[in-house]
């Protein structure tokens, strides 16, 4: 019920608050908006507080006969892996809505209805256990994603959703394919926990593997296929840009754990190689990218294509601390990624540009804004006692325990990751007050600063004292390698 | 009278009551003046509410027994039944839609009317036929009013050009369909279509017998292709669809189809299923060619009503792809999922087809018709409810859950992996992720962009309403699309 509840009411509110139509009741929508994702979090806080940690299968299972012709189920639970994309998926979302507050002032209703919708679409991939339910939402929420950046994004908005939306429902669709085809060879059963079972031969699994690589890899994104992701940012609205980082992107990571390496082990070692060199390439090579950009948006946003290059690389390397290290990192950059888009937007909001040439010695007229900033900075170079830090290390000990050489290249973010956002840091924040506007900055409001300090919380408490976090995780992974290591051919 | 004939021949009920429905209105239209048209559409809507209630009785009173009447002439079954109810749900939406726009155009004469009526009664009888007599009396019903329909704006050189052009295609693959008939017939000496099934898995067998039937379904297949509507027999779509006014288009777009649909059944599952292994490389070539075709050729059309003509030749090409995944080396387990699904698509395109168009005829006003692409220009800041339409519309073409839309293509694409095809699925695949291009570019345009000079008339009689119903249809049936799949599946069960 809780599950079905964190999935709905944010639908529900969506579609009041489109509802109730023009611009002239936009407090009211508001604060609909904001009453609505504090409740969708609220009804996911029991999920924590009464979740087994001993048990490795799925909790708060919700089952109903849904398509009968296709004996699909309405079928929900979340495990370890997915329990806290759930509750960061709905803790961001109220942070969105109070990021738009004022800012958004056109088409109010459209706007938040659009990320309420979105927001229970979400909670739905990342609890539903019947992949077609799963392709359901996972393909639904490209729809009001689409009318986000391309209504309320910046000049090229339009370039960026349609490129958005193509490059996505390419790998889908792709997926969907595979979906069928393991459909067809269940003996008809889109089931989740019924194809972990599935035997499947090694040429089939490959076909299979590379079926619903291109769907996640394009989500993720993975290096070569990540080219829409900073134009989609960079024109996406603040909003738009958090969802993004914080949760879309980790959908991709997340159906790689939740279909890949389960249904497929087999491919999945096989092809290895292939995944970690298209992560260690992430890793790498767009941190160098990242390092000459001039646009802070775009900047964050390659950097999150070399933080998520972590993320694959975990999955891939086949042990505990690899796995939890992925999806420690997942969270973590869930929170630092929407932070540091956050502080551009609080920027943007009052300069109407993200170039980092227009900036300098913000420090000197935003000083909260200036910590905020260091802070998040921080934790996106990956500083022990930030929780940055904690997903990066614990993939590199996975990687070190697969291969020495592994563990060197990842590593090299540490001093990438550092570079890239110190020297952005160093040239926005510090430095002599650039121009008058620059002079003329007013620090954060209360509203703004209660957001920040919200993420700076969960960013410091996640670094000192991560354990509430991995604990949840550890029976689920390590039946997931349970999983991988038995030969399903 | 004869009350035991009278009994017997119940199942053609609707057909009756449709007739003479059909030629009261058109007596009693000539003493109806212009301004008081409005009765005339009042009492069409009657004949049809009241061939829905007949049929519904019929299929009541069946209970989903397949009963042959007229001599073996004219089949009554489920799968009539259903497609029957659609094709009213058609016509009476496109009664509603049209009823303003040609009003305005001075295009709302009883003729109008009473040459749908025949051209449903014209579909009626294909869908509900059982012999090859049959079913070509019905095609040409229903064609012969559909181009006296295109060419009712008869003072418009493109209009009558449309009609010329459909009238004469048309009645070569009529000529081509006959053709093909005419060597079954040979073949078999039966015109009954279930007693040609009886003879052609015997004749099958024979090379020599087997050549000379897949010499007629080659002509068959083709007049079918016509009328569907798949490349490479798709000449006459854009232009028909361009040509005639959008009222029309929205008629010629869907009732028909789904009668071409239901001929398609007729004559290759219901008579020449023996010959499934060369009737399904026939389709599967066509439905690539048409996917291929249409959704490329739909990306450079600047005209609304030609994209969405391409669009149709894209859909009927992934309608196809049901059809010719039934048999699997001489196995049927296949047929009745592919054959539903096909159903299903249809139904489900009739609906978006109806829709689409009855935003485009609800946009047109007096002097200004709503069929380019820059017409739809910042539509969500002039009316956000009809964008919102639009926008299920189109994320319904293009195949994006939560729409009826997406389960079509799940359906099909399903039938298509169970049946081996898993390359022809992929095919399938890319190429709607091509259409979902332009029904992309739509939405961009109503969203994203600023209003040129769109302004909505006034509108009244209920189109409103109508179309409201029409789009979120294709979202209660995306979200609950069980009860319409389970319809189709036992319509295909009780061929």
């Amino acid at each position: 019920m809780l599950l079905s509840l964190a999935i709905w009411i944010p639908i529900a509110a969506g579609v009041v608050v489109l509802a109730l139509g023009g611009d002239q009741r936009a407090p009211l929508q508001r604060w609909i908006a904001l009453v609505a994702s504090a409740m969708g979090f609220l009804v996911t806080i029991p999920l924590y507080t009464g979740f087994q940690l001993n048990d490795p299968g799925f909790q708060f299972e919700e089952k109903w006969l849904w398509i009968e012709r296709f004996s699909v189920f309405y079928h929900l639970g979340v495990d370890g892996i997915s329990l806290l994309f759930v509750l960061l998926n709905s803790f961001i979302t109220i942070l969105v809505v109070l990021a738009g507050w004022s800012v958004v002032d056109n088409r109010v209703g459209q706007y938040y209805g659009s990320f309420l919708i979105m927001s229970g679409l979400l909670n739905g991939v990342f609890s539903a256990l019947d992949a077609l339910l799963f392709y359901v939402f996972f393909e639904g929420t490209l729809i009001p994603m689409f009318i986000i950046i391309g209504i309320w994004g910046g000049p090229n908005r339009v370039y960026a959703a349609v490129k958005f939306f193509l490059y996505t429902l390419f790998g889908s669709l792709l997926m969907l394919v595979a979906l069928l085809y393991l459909y067809n060879k269940s003996g008809g059963s889109f089931s989740i926990s019924d194809w972990h079972k599935l035997p499947i031969p090694l040429r089939a699994q490959i076909l299979l593997f590379f079926g619903f690589l291109f769907a996640f890899a394009v989500k993720v994104p993975m290096w070569p296929v990540h080219t829409w992701l900073p134009d989609a940012h960079t024109e996406a609205p603040t909003g738009g840009s958090v969802v993004l980082a914080a949760i879309l992107l980790k959908l991709g990571a997340y159906g790689f754990v939740r279909f890949t390496l389960p249904i497929l082990p087999d491919a999945s070692k096989h092809l290895a190689w292939l995944m970690i060199a298209l992560s260690l390439v992430a890793i790498a090579y767009i941190g160098l990218v990242t390092l000459v950009q001039t646009d802070m948006k775009r900047l964050i946003a390659y950097s999150s294509i070399s933080h998520m290059g972590f993320v694959t690389l975990g999955f891939f390397v086949f042990n505990a601390y690899g796995i939890e290290g992925g999806l420690v990192q997942m969270i973590s950059h869930g929170f630092v990624s929407a932070a540091l888009f956050l502080c551009v937007g609080v920027l943007y909001d009052r300069m109407h540009t993200r170039m980092i040439g227009d900036y300098g010695g913000v420090v000197n007229t935003m000083p909260k804004f200036a910590a905020f900033t260091m802070l998040f900075a921080m934790a996106n170079a990956g500083l022990p006692a930030t929780s940055g830090f904690v997903g990066e290390f614990m993939v590199i000990m996975g990687a070190m325990k697969a291969n020495f050489w592994l563990a060197f290249v990842a590593a090299s973010t540490l001093v990438l990751g550092a570079a890239y956002t110190l020297w952005m840091y160093k040239r926005v924040i510090f430095g002599a007050v650039a121009n008058k506007e620059v002079g003329a900055l007013k620090d954060l409001n209360p509203r703004e600063f209660a957001v920040l300090a919200a993420l700076a919380v969960a960013t410091l408490f996640m670094g000192v004292y991560p354990l509430p976090f991995t604990e949840v995780m550890h029976a689920s992974v390590n039946e997931l390698l349970r999983h991988i290591s038995a030969p399903k051919l | 009278m004869n009350w035991i004939a009278f009994i017997d021949h119940l199942p053609a009920l609707p057909e009756a009551i449709l007739l003479v429905g059909a030629c009261a209105l058109m007596i009693i239209d000539l003493h109806v003046k212009d301004e008081r048209r409005i009765a005339t559409l009042a009492a069409a809507q009657v004949v049809l509410a009241l061939c829905a209630a007949a049929t519904l009785f019929v299929l009541w009173a069946s209970g989903g027994s397949r009963l042959l009447i007229f001599h073996g002439l004219f089949v009554s079954d489920d799968l009539g039944h259903l497609l029957k109810l659609t094709c009213y749900v058609a016509v009476s939406a496109a009664l509603i839609y049209s009823r303003q726009y040609l009003a305005e155009r001075g295009l709302l004469r009883g003729e109008f009317v009473t040459l749908l009526l025949f051209c449903l009664l014209g579909m009626m009888v294909m869908i509900s036929a059982a012999s090859f007599l049959t079913l070509f009396l019905g095609l040409e019903l229903m064609s012969l009013c559909l181009y006296a329909l295109v060419a009712l704006n008869r003072d418009s050189a493109l209009s009558t050009e449309a009609a010329m052009k459909y009238f004469v295609l048309g009645a070569l693959s009529s000529g081509l369909l006959l053709y093909g008939m005419s060597m079954i017939y040979g073949a078999t000496g039966t015109l009954n279509i279930y007693e040609i099934a009886q003879h052609t898995g015997r004749l099958a067998r024979t090379p020599s017998d087997h050549t000379f039937l897949v010499f007629g379904l080659v002509f068959v297949v083709a007049g079918i292709a016509f009328k569907v509507g798949v490349v490479p027999f798709h000449m006459w779509i854009p232009d028909v669809y361009h040509g005639a006014p959008t009222a029309v288009t929205l008629i010629v777009g869907t009732a028909p189809k789904v009668a071409a649909f239901a001929m398609a059944v007729r004559l290759l599952v219901n008579g020449l299923i023996d010959l499934a292994q060369d009737w399904q490389q026939m389709l599967a070539l066509l439905a690539v060619l048409s996917m291929a075709l249409g959704n490329l050729a739909a990306i450079a059309q600047a005209n609304l009503k030609r994209m969405l003509a391409y669009s149709t030749i894209a859909h009927m090409g992934f309608m196809l792809l049901g059809l010719l995944s039934g048999v699997v080396g001489g196995n049927r387990l296949n047929v009745d999922a592919a054959y539903s699904s096909s159903l299903f698509y249809m139904i489900v395109y009739l609906l978006m087809s109806l829709g689409a168009f009855g935003v485009l005829i609800y946009l047109s006003r007096e002097g200004f018709e709503c069929e380019n692409l820059e017409d739809l220009k910042g539509l969500n800041r002039v009316s956000p409810w009809y964008a919102f339409i639009m926008l299920i519309l189109m994320f319904s073409l293009a195949g994006i859950p939560p729409t009826a839309g997406f389960y079509a293509k799940l359906a099909v694409l399903s039938a298509a992996v169970d049946a081996g095809q898993i390359w022809l699925a992929v095919v399938a695949v890319v190429f709607s992720l091509i259409g979902a291009f332009y029904y992309l570019r739509i939405v961009k345009l109503m969203y994203f962009d600023e209003p040129k000079d769109l302004a909505l008339a006034p509108r009244t009689g209920g189109a409103g309403y109508a179309l409201s119903a029409n789009g979120l249809a294709l979202l209660v049936f995306g979200i609950l699309p069980q009860p319409l799949m389970a319809m189709c599946l036992s319509a295909i069960q009780g061929l």
